[in-house]
């Protein structure tokens, strides 16, 4: 059902500290590895892996970004994923009810089985946390690895999401978001968590720490930003791939 | 947006489809279905079910498993998309009976003709509604996320049905009427209008989402992309940041306002003076031009669309 329940008092989710994150993306590899053997999620496909144009499906993705010039200038590594909205429209858009949100924990699944693979999930999302399997034609995400949190043949200190378990600083954390009482929720109020885009009114559970303020200023060398990667031309060769050379050829004259 | 080729020509074909559909639905409420020529109905039924049908069988193949397009009908209430199916069933039901009975049913007042006439229209209608809302209930994308989008694509399926109508009703039937041409006339001028109006609305409203609001990190100073997370586009890039056509919008916006509404409009004003045999070729002419550019448009109307995502990617704001 695409309906949302009603707020559950349970809000697993995760909290990220830019502070902390230093762009290893073990967190991402180890998503990945954990959830590509997942009944749940797996397998994660990939396309191409050894041509010319691999890419994948991947849970979790770790962008690192410059912000700020000079002095007060820094690098800060962003993990994103999934954001377990409390009011996500990635599940109401859903026509076959395969995208659903979890009363009891407020976890966003997709069921497989039932998903038709209409891509309109993702385009409901704003954070890209959706990412779509070209080989099962269905779309996957991030299940807080709820095969893990909830598994009881793991040791307690493992009943945590891969990405958490993996992390080697310390910068990733889970749990209860809906209890004040909670470490995580603790940790939110004491270092200002915040949601990324707030005015949208998804109301994501997980949150975000700010990196803390530069201890001394650095000599700085401008660099020039990186170029963001294009979307790679539609294949050459092809009758529309030539059509539309044509018409850009056309076009530009 | 990519644009999908699938679904361009399903909500091209399909909108034009439930455009004439809508039409001859109206001739029954007007009265003037009551003289009901079989052979025009039958050609103008079937060109409005073949369309409607070659519409919606494009758009699974959009899917990753059209063989489960059937679940699509399960979440109405919540879902545009889901809505859309349980309409387009709901207009084949209505619209079908209505056919038939205009085809072959024994009506003598002619009221449970104008009836079903009727409740076709609000199914045509509402399906076309449900197919803009699709688009316009995503606040993801701006330009997708506005108020003429859901009208826009009610008013070209109805436009775009009205050119139709006349092509079959100039080479089967009795000949084009003053009126339809004046009406024909009015619609194209208002749907230019109201594109126009849109396509002025997007490029000057304000992109209120800024890279520094997605990170959350804008208290720094602007964020740039230093080290992409993947080596290749992924999905989301690949779905979500296409930018080929944009280079070209202005030059696209200017060749479909052509063939959609400039060209048809001067055909049509054409058919106030020429021949009957000129006037099939007038409107069949308006059809073929108006045709292409519908897909024009709805190919800018992906291609141009923006993607708050597309934030996490190097774009300032969205």
């Amino acid at each position: 059902m695409t309906t949302l329940p009603p707020p559950s008092k349970k809000k697993l989710g995760l909290v990220i500290d830019l502070d902390t994150c230093v762009g290893c993306q073990a967190c991402a590899t180890s998503c990945k590895e954990w959830n590509t053997q997942s009944a749940i999620s797996g397998p994660l496909n990939d396309e191409d892996p050894y041509g010319a144009d691999p890419h994948g499906t991947w849970l979790n993705r770790v962008h690192s970004y410059e912000v700020g010039e000079g002095e007060t200038g820094r690098t800060v590594h962003f993990p994103r994923s999934c954001l377990h909205c409390e009011e996500p429209a990635c599940v109401t858009v859903c026509p076959t009810g395969a995208s659903y949100k979890r009363a009891e924990d407020g976890i966003v699944l997709v069921n497989p089985d039932t998903c038709i693979g209409c891509k309109l999930c993702s385009w409901a999302c704003p954070y890209g946390a959706r990412e779509y399997d070209y080989t099962q034609g269905v779309m996957k995400k991030c299940t807080l690895c709820v095969d893990r949190i909830y598994n009881e043949t793991f040791a307690p200190e493992d009943r945590v999401p891969a990405c958490v378990k993996a992390c080697p600083t310390g910068a990733r954390h889970f749990g209860d978001l809906g209890d004040v009482d909670s470490a995580v929720s603790k940790l939110v109020a004491s270092r200002d968590g915040y949601d990324l885009l707030p005015e949208m009114g998804y109301k994501p559970v997980n949150k975000y720490l700010a990196p803390r303020p530069k201890a001394a200023p650095v000599v700085a060398a401008s660099a020039p930003a990186a170029r963001p990667i294009a979307v790679p031309a539609e294949e050459t060769g092809t009758t529309t791939a030539r059509f539309f050379a044509w018409a850009d050829k056309l076009l530009t004259r | 947006m990519h644009p999908a080729y699938s679904v361009i020509i399903f909500t091209c074909a399909s909108g034009a489809g439930y455009g004439l559909l809508g039409w001859l639905a109206l001739s029954a409420i007007r009265g003037s279905a009551l003289e009901r020529p079989f052979t025009l109905g039958l050609i103008a039924f079937g060109v409005a079910f073949a369309l409607i049908t070659a519409g919606l069988l494009a758009s699974t193949s959009h899917l990753g498993r059209p063989e489960r397009a059937w679940r699509a009908f399960s979440q109405w209430r919540t879902s545009w998309l889901s809505r859309e199916g349980v309409m387009a069933v709901a207009t084949y039901g209505v619209g079908g009976l209505y056919a038939l009975l205009w085809l072959w049913g024994d009506v003598g007042g002619g009221w449970p003709l104008a009836l079903l006439g009727l409740l076709t229209l609000v199914c045509v209608l509402a399906t076309l509604w449900c197919t803009g809302m699709i688009y316009a209930s995503l606040k993801t994308i701006r330009a997708w996320h506005h108020d003429l989008v859901a009208p826009l694509y009610v008013l070209f399926g109805v436009v775009t049905g009205r050119l139709l109508l006349n092509a079959i009703v100039a080479v089967v039937g009795s000949g084009l009427s003053t009126t339809a041409i004046w009406v024909t006339l009015l619609l194209l001028l208002t749907a230019w209008i109201a594109k126009a109006a849109y396509w002025s609305n997007i490029d000057t409203a304000r992109r209120t989402h800024t890279a520094g609001d997605a990170t959350g990190l804008g208290r720094f100073g602007v964020v740039r992309p230093l080290d992409p997370p993947h080596t290749r586009a992924n999905f989301v890039m690949r779905e979500m940041g296409y930018e080929v056509a944009r280079r070209h919008a202005d030059r696209l916006r200017q060749i479909a306002a052509l063939l959609l509404f400039i060209a048809p409009a001067l055909l049509t004003l054409l058919m106030l003076v020429a021949s009957p045999e000129l006037v099939i070729l007038l409107a069949l002419a308006a059809v073929v031009s108006a045709a292409a550019g519908v897909a024009v448009e709805r190919w800018l109307f992906f291609a141009e669309a923006e993607h708050v995502v597309t934030l996490y990617y190097g774009r300032d704001a969205a």
